[in-house]
């Protein structure tokens, strides 16, 4: 290796209107995603996903940036390589602020993903940025129903007994269709699982 | 595709506590990131380019002007290359950015800093890297601006960067600085890199990515985490 790595520095404040910007009431620029993963040709179980990020107080975060990436319902990974195979208009790719839901919650609707084989139980992969945070975190959401899956997953498998359900969702009742809630907490007892990606 | 990327360099990346920084002591982690193996999930990453096509999405002097008038403050022009640690071009990465305007306000409805809005500024644009992993932004130089995590805080002008590269793993957000401001010295975010990799998030100024009659030039290269060598090939 001849380089070093640029350092990471925090998202700061302010990133919404350049990151996020429809969800925050700006139009001088498109958005390249949103919150909503789906169109009229995805494939797959409809699903929504909420959550609050928690503070070392327990207070919701209302600065944070999380993004979302996955796997379509069939276990694929949309990228540039295989994009115009698929027929499954499905990007696998979202974000949402915490600063415009009166609770400070993010959401998403999605799809719930297929099984990427390789010993990995159906998940979402997050990434979580805020003000205060130099550099992101990574973590993954595990789904309640999968319990022999989960069982065998390489990264749940690496995490102590004691710390995995910080990983896994809970189903909530809801008009809304399936609803997952994944809170997120930075600190304390119930502190989010973060991976060394 | 890549098999597995280097980790995080640790050596030059803040620690996710910074004593001076306030902001670190509720939102930091306090336990160590848990080791795995990378799987299909962090080594691929969203295909972004069908989605950009929009003319003057890299020019922040055009995109928020209204009439065709111009924003306040000096012109510059931000270039340079994305690589990898082994100096490999990325072509294709999307490059996102934002800013405050000349006099250190951003446009964001939470920054109450009392300086003005310049009606013909927004402050954000992307691009997406060449086929040589080049990019390039026009804007305008951004001003210093308080904010209060200490008496008589003020942060350095800088351009906040946001970066995905060929994988999950590979993603980046961070923010470059100008060469000789006095502000970096007092500033804990900057601060909080450690000491031999601060450079690396300082701007250079470019007589030859200078545009004559219109914009100084500024070259900043991004590095992102390359592709382990496997152990035959160390």
């Amino acid at each position: 290796m001849s380089f070093k790595q640029t350092p990471s520095q925090t998202i700061g404040p302010f990133f919404a209107y350049g990151l996020t910007p429809k969800q925050y009431g700006y139009n001088e620029i498109k958005d390249i995603t949103s919150n909503n993963l789906n169109s009229e040709g995805t494939i797959g179980e409809r699903i929504s996903i909420e959550g609050i990020v928690f503070d070392g107080n327990d207070e919701p975060v209302d600065d944070a940036l999380i993004e979302i990436w996955q796997a379509s319902s069939s276990g694929l990974y949309v990228t540039s390589k295989n994009l115009k195979d698929t027929n499954d208009s499905f990007s696998g790719f979202g974000r949402c602020g915490t600063g415009t839901n009166p609770q400070r919650k993010f959401s998403f609707t999605t799809i719930k993903p297929g099984t990427t084989g390789d010993n990995q139980a159906p998940h979402i992969n997050f990434t979580v940025f805020m003000r205060g945070l130099l550099s992101h975190v990574y973590t993954r959401m595990y789904f309640p129903e999968e319990e022999g899956a989960n069982q065998h997953d390489s990264f749940l498998l690496n995490v102590p007994k004691n710390r995995r359900q910080t990983l896994i969702a809970k189903q909530i009742s809801s008009n809304k269709g399936k609803v997952y809630q994944f809170n997120i907490y930075m600190q304390g007892a119930n502190e989010t699982v973060f991976f060394d990606v | 595709m890549t098999s597995s990327y280097n980790q995080r360099d640790w050596t030059v990346h803040p620690s996710y506590f910074s004593e001076n920084y306030k902001s670190t002591h509720l939102r930091s982690p306090t336990k160590a990131p848990v080791k795995i193996e990378q799987t299909n999930s962090e080594l691929t990453a969203p295909s972004f380019f069908p989605l950009i096509n929009h003319e003057q999405e890299n020019d922040l002097t055009k995109n928020g002007a209204v009439n065709g008038q111009q924003p306040l403050g000096e012109r510059i022009v931000v270039t340079g290359r994305v690589v990898d640690e082994n100096g490999k071009p990325q072509p294709n990465t999307l490059i996102e950015i934002w800013q405050c305007n000349s006099s250190g306000r951003y446009i964001h409805a939470a920054d109450q800093h009392d300086a003005p809005l310049d009606p013909n500024f927004f402050g954000a644009g992307r691009c997406i890297t060449d086929n040589n992993g080049i990019y390039k932004f026009y804007s305008i130089k951004p001003g210093a601006y308080p904010w209060g995590n200490h008496k008589n805080a003020w942060r350095p002008a800088h351009i906040h960067f946001s970066l995905f590269g060929p994988a999950f793993a590979t993603r980046l957000i961070t923010q470059s600085y100008f060469p000789g401001d006095p502000l970096l010295e007092l500033d804990p975010i900057f601060q909080s890199t450690p000491k031999e990799a601060r450079k690396l998030l300082i701007k250079t100024f470019d007589i030859e990515a200078t545009e004559e009659g219109f914009a100084l030039g500024y070259k900043f290269d991004f590095i992102l985490r390359g592709p382990k060598a496997t152990p035959m090939e160390k």
